[in-house]
Order: C-alpha cells, then sequence, then structure tokens
C-alpha cells in the first residue's frame, strides 16, 4: 500500500523488539469480543490512483460547475477570481503539512503569515486587534456574542434581521446553550428595520451585518453610539469582505467586535467549506477574545521572532474556564487570505471592489429594465434583492435547467412558514469582477423568457 | 502593629485593624514562574471568603487568587497593569494584589501564622 | 543584525531574513493585474471608504518569494520526523489535493439548487457512509468545523435528547487527563465539568468515576485510547455504569487513528464520537486548521443531530434538510454555516477508497507497531510513564532526565538540533514533564531507529551534565528560543506603521 512504509521483513523485527508473536497482541487490552477478525466486511479494499480519480471524476460530473455556467449565487459564498500563485504557494508542504506553531523555533513561517494576517484583518476591519482566524463567519459571529456577554455581564443578545440565517442560528443555537436571552428581530425584507428601539439596559451587544443579507449596506455610526450610550457592544459582521474595500470599515463606524467571513479572499467556494473566519476588536478587549493569538517578541539572540501568545485564554490552559473551546484555527485559509491580498495590495484590492460595484450596478440595471422585475431599494455593494412575479424557487430551477445559476431565492434561506409569503418572490443576486457582459446579458434574457 | 496570615493555596493577608492587603507568596510566585498578567477584582465588590477573587497569569498557566476572608475590595494594585513582575521581585511587598475592608475578622483565626505556612510549604515537596 | 549573522545581506546561503510585508513595497504596486473598473453609478449611498486601508503593495515575484522564505522556516512532515503526541502527523496524499480542486468539487457554490450538485451530496453521503461503518454506529452529523466544534455538537446532541426526555442534567465527567477541549466544550453547552481521576494504570479510576455518577450526569467524555496512549481496557464497564445512570458515553475520537478498521466504537457502547478527519484520515494539518469534526451518533441520538443533513429522495436523488423545520425529526439547530468542510470530505474520502478497509486496518496497526518499537528500543533511555503495550503513542515522564537539571523542554529543543520535530511535551498534565511521542504508520523503521539513536546520544549527553548544551538548544534552527514572557507581558499583535520621526534610532 503506497502510504505504508513498512515492509514484512521491517513488521517482523519490530514485533520481536516489541516482544509479542503478531500485532493483534499489542491490542490485547481491547476488549476481545470488540476486535474484529479482518478488514470491516461492509466496505471495498484498496485501490490505485487511477480509480481513485476516475470515482472522483463521477462525482464531479454530476454537478454544474459555476466555472462552466453563469453564476450569480452570493448570499454568504462569492466567486472571486483567486490568482495560480495563491494555491501554489499554500500547497507547498512547509505550510500544508505543518501543524499549529507548538514549536515556535521551528514554525517563523506560519508565525510571521499570521502576525501580518491578524494586521491585515484589523486594517481592513477598521479595528486594533485580530486574532489568527475561526472556523468561518457564522462561528465567528457566535463566539462574538458570547464574548460580548462576557464583557459586560448582560445577558440579553438582539440579533437584526439583516443577519445571514445561518450565521443568526448557530449563534442562536450557541446562545441558547449557555443561557443567553436572544431576541431575534423578524427578517428586514424592506430594510426598515430600526434596531436600536430593542436596545435595553441589559442588552450585552447588538448583531448586525453590513451588507446586510440582502446585500444592502447603511450607516452603521448612529447604531453604535446608541448601543454605547446603553452600555452595550455594536457587533457587526461582514460576510462579503472584498466590500471593504470600497465602503467605509466597521471599526470607523463605531464597531466594537467584527465578525467576518474571509472566503472572498484565496479560497474557493469550495461548497460551503472549509473558510476562515476573521475575528477583529478594540484591544482592550483582548483577554476576552477566542481564538489563537500571535505575538512579537526577540530569540535569545535578540532577533526578531513570533510566538503565540496570551494563551492563558486558551482551553489547553483554562480548560473550562477558557474564552472558547475551540482549538485550531482555519491556518490553510487564512494563509490563502493573507496571500490573496498581498497580492492584490492597497491598490488592487480598492481597484477589486470598485469592479465588484460596478458589476452590481450594471447587473441592477439590466435586470431593472426587465418591466416585471423590481430591484429593491437601497444603496448595495456587490449583491442586492429583485422581486419577481412568481415563486423565485421556480425560476432559479428553470435557469438552471438553461445552465445559468440566477441567484438565492430568499425562500432557500429562509424555509419558514411564517416567512413563506415574504420571501417566495424575492431573489438574491451577486455580481464579482468574474461576471462578463456576456454572463449578464444570458441572465437577462432567460430571466425575460422564464418570466414572460 | 500590622499582622499576616496565610492560606493553603497560598495567599497572604496583612491586617491593620478592619483593613488587610492581599497578595500571594513567595513560594506561589515561584512556582508560577515569570508572572505576566492580573486580573484584579473591581473596587466595591464584595467578597465571601473563598470566593475567587483575583487572577494570576504566567505564560503557560493561570491561577485563582481566593479571598482569604469576607469583605468589600477597597483598592487594587494598579501599578501590576504595567508592571505584572512585581509579583515576582516583591511578592510580600509591591507585588500585592488588592486591599479589602474585612466583614468578619473573626475569620482570619482559621488561617496560618508564618510559622504554620512555612510547615505547610515545606510538607508539599 | 548582519554582522551577527557574519555576512553583510543578513541572510546565511539558503536561510534568509524576510521582512514583514509592511516592511516592503510601495502602495501604488500590485501583483494582480485588473482592469480599469467601467464607468458607472456609485449605488454605495455616501458610504463610500474616504481613507486608505494602509496595506502594502507588492509585484507577484516579491509575493512568492516572500511567502517561499516564510516557507522555508517551518518544520512539516512531508520534510521530517514530527512526533508530535496526539496530534498525529501522518503522511498527506497529494491526490487529495488533486481531487479537492476539480472543477465541479472545489467550486461549487454551496447554494446551487440541489438538482445541480448531485454529485456533491453522494460524495457527503459516501463519506458520511464510510464514516458509519468504520465506526459501527448508525449516524454521522457531518457539519463540525473541527474536533473541538465536534465535542460541542456531541454534547449539545446529547443535551437535546436529555431535554426531550425532560431531563437535561448537570454535570458532565472528565477525566484529569483529558484534551483541555473536553472541559471547555461541556462548559459552552452549559454543564458544569467534574474531573475524574487516573489510576495509577494512566486509565479511568472506574471505582472513583461510579462514585461521581449520578442522576444529574449528562454523560461521560472519554477519550480511547485515551491522552496516555493507552487503551482503557474496561470500557465496557464504564459504558454500562453510564447507561445505568442514564446517561450517554461521548467518545473523543482524537486516537481513533490507532484502532480503526479494527475496532468500530459503537462495539465499545459509545453513544457519540467526533472524528478528526486530519488525523485519523489524513487531511492536512495546514499549520493549524481547517479541520473537520463530524460526530457518528447512537440511535437514540441520531433524531436530535444539527442540520444540515443529505437524505435520500424517493426517486434516489439527494437533498438537504438545511433547516429544522423541514426535518421529520428533532434538531436541535445548527452550528456551522452551509453544509460544513465540504473540501475535507473530499480529502477523507479519498484517502478511506486509497486505503480500503484492508489498508485502514494495515495504518492502524502499523501504527501501534511503530509506537511500540519505539517504547521498546527506548527501554533505558526514557522512562515510559506506564507499562505498555501502548497504542499508536507513547508516553514517557521526566525520570530519565532526573537530577541532570536537564528539562523536558531542553530535551525537545535539543531534538530540533538533531532535524527531528519535538514530541508533545508537558500534555497530559497527568504526568510530570510528560513527552507524548507518536510515530505514525507513515515512519519508516529506519526513520524510527535514527530517531532512537539521536535520542538515546542526547540523554546521554544530559546524564553526562553537560546542561549548558541543552539550555542553548537550539542552535539550528531559523530562532533561537523565544522569549515568551516579553510576548504576554507587553503583547505586540500587530504591525504598526513607525510613528514619523522617530525612525532615526
Amino acid at each position: 500500500m503506497r502510504y505504508l512504509p513498512l515492509t514484512e521483513a521491517d513488521r517482523r523485527s519490530m514485533l520481536a523488539a516489541a516482544g509479542v508473536d503478531d500485532v493483534d497482541a499489542l491490542f490485547r487490552d481491547v476488549p476481545a469480543a470488540a476486535r474484529l477478525p479482518g478488514p470491516v466486511s461492509e466496505l471495498p479494499l484498496h485501490a490505485d490512483e487511477m480509480t481513485v480519480e476516475r470515482a472522483f471524476r463521477g462525482f464531479a460530473g454530476r454537478n454544474l460547475s459555476p466555472g462552466n455556467a453563469p453564476c450569480f449565487l452570493g448570499a454568504g459564498a462569492y466567486r472571486h477570481h483567486v490568482p495560480a500563485s495563491v494555491d501554489h504557494l499554500i500547497q507547498r508542504g512547509e505550510f500544508l503539512t505543518a501543524y499549529t506553531p507548538y514549536q515556535p523555533e521551528v514554525a517563523q513561517g506560519t508565525l510571521q503569515y499570521l502576525f501580518e494576517f491578524q494586521t491585515q484583518v484589523a486594517l481592513l476591519t477598521g479595528m486594533e486587534v485580530a486574532n489568527a482566524s475561526l472556523y468561518d463567519g457564522a462561528t465567528a459571529t457566535a463566539e462574538a456574542v458570547l464574548m460580548a456577554a462576557r464583557i459586560t455581564r448582560r445577558p440579553r443578545v438582539v440579533l437584526s434581521g439583516g443577519l445571514h440565517p445561518h450565521a443568526r442560528d448557530v449563534t442562536a443555537t450557541n446562545a441558547r446553550f449557555m443561557g443567553l436571552d436572544l431576541v431575534q428581530m423578524a427578517p428586514d425584507w424592506d430594510g426598515g428595520e430600526t434596531v436600536a428601539d430593542a436596545l435595553d439596559a441589559t442588552t450585552a451587544c447588538v448583531v448586525v451585518q453590513n451588507p446586510d443579507v440582502f446585500g444592502r449596506i447603511r450607516d452603521l455610526a448612529p447604531l453604535a453610539a446608541a448601543c454605547h450610550a446603553a452600555g452595550a457592544l455594536l457587533l457587526v459582521v461582514v460576510n462579503e469582505v472584498v466590500s471593504l474595500g470600497a465602503i467605509r470599515s466597521p471599526g470607523e463606524m463605531g464597531a466594537d467586535i467584527v465578525a467576518a467571513e474571509g472566503q472572498s479572499l484565496g479560497n474557493a467556494t469550495s461548497f460551503g467549506g472549509p473558510t476562515v473566519g476573521l475575528f477583529a476588536i478594540r484591544e482592550k478587549f483582548v483577554r476576552q477574545m477566542p481564538g489563537r493569538l500571535v505575538g512579537e517578541t526577540v530569540d535569545a539572540d535578540g532577533r526578531r521572532g513570533f510566538v503565540l501568545t496570551l494563551s492563558t485564554r486558551e482551553q489547553h490552559i483554562r480548560r473550562e474556564k477558557a474564552t472558547s473551546n475551540i482549538c485550531t484555527n482555519s491556518g490553510l485559509c487564512a494563509l490563502a487570505f493573507t496571500i490573496h491580498l498581498t497580492l492584490l495590495g492597497e491598490a488592487g484590492f480598492t481597484r477589486l471592489a470598485k469592479l465588484n460595484h460596478a458589476a452590481a450596478v450594471a447587473l441592477a440595471d439590466r435586470l431593472a429594465a426587465i418591466p416585471a422585475i423590481t430591484v429593491m431599494d437601497g444603496p448595495f455593494f456587490n449583491e442586492f434583492t429583485v422581486r419577481l412575479p412568481k415563486p423565485a424557487t421556480a425560476v432559479v430551477e428553470a435557469l438552471a435547467a438553461r445552465g445559468i445559476l440566477a441567484g438565492v431565492p430568499a425562500a432557500r434561506l429562509f424555509p419558514e412558514a411564517d416567512h413563506a409569503a415574504a420571501a417566495e418572490r424575492l431573489l438574491l443576486v451577486a455580481a464579482t469582477e468574474t461576471n462578463s457582459e456576456d454572463d449578464m446579458d444570458r441572465l437577462a434574457m432567460a430571466l425575460e423568457e422564464v418570466l414572460r | 502593629m500590622a499582622t499576616t496570615r496565610y492560606t493553603r493555596e497560598h495567599e497572604w493577608i496583612r491586617i491593620d485593624g478592619d483593613t488587610a492587603t492581599v497578595g500571594i507568596t513567595d513560594f506561589a510566585q515561584e512556582q508560577l514562574g515569570d508572572v505576566v498578567f492580573v486580573e484584579l477584582p473591581e473596587i466595591g465588590r464584595q467578597v465571601s471568603k473563598g470566593d475567587e477573587a483575583a487572577v494570576v497569569e504566567s505564560v503557560k498557566a493561570a491561577s485563582e487568587v481566593y479571598a482569604p476572608a469576607s469583605g468589600e475590595v477597597t483598592a487594587v494594585n494598579e501599578a501590576l497593569a504595567d508592571e505584572p513582575a512585581l509579583v515576582n521581585s516583591a511578592p510580600n511587598g509591591d507585588g500585592w494584589f488588592f486591599k479589602m475592608r474585612l466583614a468578619n475578622p473573626a475569620e482570619l483565626d482559621d488561617l496560618m501564622d508564618a510559622a504554620a505556612y512555612k510547615d505547610h510549604v515545606d510538607s508539599l515537596d | 543584525m548582519s554582522q551577527e549573522r557574519g555576512t553583510t545581506s543578513g541572510h546565511r546561503g539558503l536561510d534568509a531574513e524576510e521582512p514583514l510585508i509592511f516592511e516592503q513595497g510601495s502602495p501604488d504596486k500590485t501583483g494582480v493585474d485588473l482592469p480599469e473598473p467601467p464607468p458607472h453609478a456609485d449605488r454605495l449611498g455616501g458610504l463610500g471608504r474616504a481613507r486608505p486601508i494602509g496595506m502594502p503593495g507588492l509585484a507577484e515575484p516579491e509575493v512568492v518569494r516572500h511567502y517561499l522564505r516564510l516557507s522555508r522556516q517551518n518544520f512539516c512532515i512531508d520534510g521530517g520526523f514530527y512526533p508530535l503526541g496526539s496530534c498525529t502527523m501522518k503522511h498527506n496524499p497529494r491526490l487529495n489535493e488533486k481531487l479537492a480542486r476539480l472543477p465541479g468539487i472545489g467550486d461549487l457554490h454551496p447554494l446551487q439548487p440541489a438538482s445541480t450538485v448531485q454529485g456533491a451530496l453522494a460524495l457527503i453521503d459516501a463519506c458520511a457512509g464510510w464514516l458509519k461503518a468504520l465506526t459501527g454506529l448508525p449516524a454521522v452529523a457531518m457539519s463540525p468545523g473541527a474536533g473541538a466544534h465536534g465535542e460541542l455538537t456531541g454534547l449539545m446532541t446529547i443535551r437535546a435528547a436529555l431535554e426531550d426526555r425532560g431531563d437535561a442534567r448537570a454535570r458532565v465527567l472528565v477525566p484529569e487527563s483529558a484534551h483541555g477541549t473536553n472541559p471547555a466544550s461541556a462548559r459552552f453547552c452549559g454543564y458544569r465539568v467534574d474531573a475524574i481521576p487516573a489510576d495509577r494504570r494512566g486509565r479511568v479510576d472506574v471505582a472513583a468515576m461510579k462514585q461521581k455518577l449520578g442522576d444529574d450526569v449528562a454523560a461521560i467524555m472519554l477519550t480511547n485510547p485515551n491522552t496516555c496512549g493507552l487503551f482503557e481496557n474496561d470500557i465496557l464497564e464504564i459504558a454500562a455504569a453510564v447507561h445505568d445512570a442514564g446517561a450517554f458515553f461521548y467518545c473523543d475520537g482524537a486516537n481513533f487513528n490507532a484502532i480503526v478498521g479494527r475496532v468500530r466504537p459503537g462495539d465499545l457502547g459509545i453513544d457519540c464520537m467526533h472524528i478528526n478527519l486530519h488525523k485519523t484520515f489524513s487531511t492536512p494539518h495546514g499549520g493549524g486548521g481547517p479541520g473537520a469534526g463530524p460526530v457518528v451518533l447512537s440511535a437514540a441520538l441520531a433524531p436530535f443531530a444539527p442540520v444540515p443533513a443529505v437524505v435520500h429522495g424517493a426517486d434516489g436523488s439527494f437533498r438537504i434538510i438545511e433547516h429544522p423545520c423541514q426535518s421529520d425529526a428533532k434538531p436541535f439547530g445548527r452550528i456551522k454555516a452551509f453544509h460544513g468542510q465540504f473540501g475535507m470530505f473530499v480529502r477523507a474520502l479519498a484517502y478511506m477508497m486509497s486505503m480500503g478497509a484492508d489498508g485502514l486496518r494495515q495504518a492502524s496497526g502499523d501504527a501501534v507497531l511503530n509506537a511500540n518499537y519505539l517504547m521498546a528500543r527506548l527501554d533505558g533511555t526514557l522512562h515510559p510513564a506506564f507499562p505498555g503495550p501502548c497504542m499508536h503513542e507513547v508516553l514517557f515522564d521526566e525520570d530519565s532526565l532526573k537530577d541532570t537539571g536537564v528539562t523536558t523542554l531542553d530535551l525537545a529543543k535539543a531534538l530540533i538540533d538533531e532535524g527531528f520535530h519535538p514530541m508533545t511535551v508537558y500534555f497530559p498534565l497527568v504526568v510530570h514533564g510528560a513527552m507524548l511521542v507518536e510515530p505514525t504508520e507513515t515512519e519508516s523503521k529506519e526513520t524510527l531507529d535514527a530517531f532512537i539513536a539521536s535520542l538515546e546520544n542526547l540523554v546521554a549527553r544530559a546524564r553526562s551534565g553537560d546542561v549548558r548544551f541543552f539550555e542553548e538548544a537550539p542552535r539550528l534552527a531559523p530562532r533561537r528560543r523565544l522569549d515568551e514572557t516579553r510576548a504576554a507581558r507587553q503583547p505586540v499583535l500587530r504591525w504598526r506603521p513607525p510613528v514619523p520621526g522617530a525612525a532615526a534610532e
């Protein structure tokens, strides 16, 4: 078997050194009845590379690749062009096959890129400090809510109706098990929500998403002021980090904690995972922060180096008193993120953001010109919501049959019976730098046909 | 004249009338190694004897500091925020943690004096 | 700096010093050519960014060189023996990486209509099928993002099942030797943690455990094989006692790689276990993630598993349950966006299909053999914390260094100079100066023999009194020992631009 270097002769001599006749003797502490006599019978035996690859090409062949279709899907996962050097670099064995930098003398590569990553995330979000990443944006949101409750020692959490339902549900699940008091605002279909009205003296934090799940952006500064006046924290969720190249950062608008999904930079959509959760805060909260942190120091020769630091927050030291149960971060996805952002630089990143906005504006204008379609009001970045004259789910299916991935029906995100009527005809549409004019033409024409 | 008492968990408490100063012993700081951070209680907080009142951290460990007696926290050692190393260099002096107003000075009778504490430490290794 | 290094550049041959990206380039450079945005209306509603972000600009060759140079400062399993106990640093096949990047797999959007992702749903179902068959448990929740996330998910499932019978309970029993994630996960599920001691054999003290059991105990969390590298041979008795108390048996599956293909946790009375795909099933550790932590579940727990779930439709097609309102069961909620770590399912399935039932069985056998070979050959060099046989990893204590003035940490750092990654040190906490060595099935006998020779020489050197040699190690790594106290006392957690005028020192 190609992954196993021991020969039968090796095994015999090693068994002799260990003083046993066979490998089974090493498993003697396992209750005899639970020891299988041979390979698990219902599973196939080993296979060569070609055979395995053929099977996976079979799986791939039953999917419609967004690379082969005009794709306008967003709602928390965005298709962007990732430069070839990103994937080349993250596959270097020194990055791919290292682990957590427990021995910093031989892990400076990982530690330095994480230090740079932390700096980039802090700069993008307009915050003071960022950690070395969490699993994804939704779990980062949940961690942020628990952190806000610890800092304020208050039990009540207000979730905006503009929050992505997956982030909302992950947060609600975690908050419920921790005994927090959760206020979930109704889905903010028309952008009329006044979340500040929900503040009271027991509120730990208000959670809003910008751009929100429907694509709308708003000035959060008044909400930040209201939160701070009430002694609560403002937690801002960002699901499309490319937006931060075009719009004011959450930090500038007064956020206390930012939880973001970083997939858009460096990472493929990969059917939703793995991705990378970004987490940034005001520095005064650093000891309540979940997740790993890299800090700068010097070595015995006085040379600059980096280490994991403030570890007493973490589970391997603090156990049940830790700030989170998280152990890993999302290292390799964070690496892809940081390489892509480094390649872009200030000039490239802001241009990328402009291209995205330009594409979405062009698409919105195209769709608004179709009489049956209404583009919902409000400023947006690269995603917006349209109202169709028919149920959006059926329209999306009809377009998929034509090889077009038209968008995400709101009903997919809000499937509850309560929301059926409001969601039924809404479609979320995203456009990025990957969408050509031809893609937009095809979408518009197909929609006109299907809606006719 | 102040008297000092010790707990089995290696806190010391120096009593002066109905107020007292609390810190950790030289033995405790030695065990912890380089102290990097001290989390102090809020002034005005009411603590009961045995409550977790502070946390002292080294690079690889965090230890709770328990209130040796009940009372109200009246002052904390702000200097530790910038210079946690004081806990190592002067555990019995400038490295103090907090001051408190004692609710029930009789509680102190359960604590050890210096000689008893030394015996306790000697018995540990 | 350059003087210390003995060169003008500060580099030393292939060993290059690399500044931060923020200390390079200029804001007007870029490594990505993008077209000029077409003229377009601004629909940002006056919320446009007014200030620069503050990021540097580098051209592509500069970026490639930066990360390549950084990569060379890392130790990795591709490059050398990495016996980090409890972490399972095994070979990461590149076939897995290739398949995860196929068009139609790596580029799928999570919210495509189900009709356009039948292959992806079939792939998740196939991966789940392998995990169920290998563990002998009937259900699996695929979405947890890592092992610790799997623990939390498993406990939430348990809590939901208990709440459903109107009895949430209050305590979770966790051995003192457990990974720190176990008590933390219990806490974040709203439970109080009650520690149970180990006995002199390095295993759960069954009598003490039984005393702690009661009708307020929700679950026991047990790692098996445990963190001392030993199989909990009283496991059937433990399971029976836990079930008699009306509690559930959670197994931390971090060490499943020791028994995969030979022992099914379902046959041991386990109700719930997370599987670290990056340990047992070879997905890359990636410098610390991303992982994946699917949780296998007994029939009693299966109805409470979180969404999403891939299910078979009546017509043989697959669909995905994304919200509790779409489920016939009683899912407790959602714990991650979308459908879990799909890219890791691809890699793990590729590995499982490559190895097959026979190869997985051989792998666990080789992993256990390698660890026992080390234990036997190091007899007299390092002192095992507990007698063998061990499972996939062997635990040594500090006794063999007693009175030498050399610590576990010193020995670990000296191993770096020998070209090996140190073992896990100071874990588990129940053993003084612990050294946990996990060779995995990836290593040849020749590699193990070289490692043994290095350890023999180092321990002899320690016993000869050469303390200084150890205190100064490592000498041959990209950095000498780093000042962690300074890092924690005055945290510098990001680069900041130099203050103008202060640069001339």
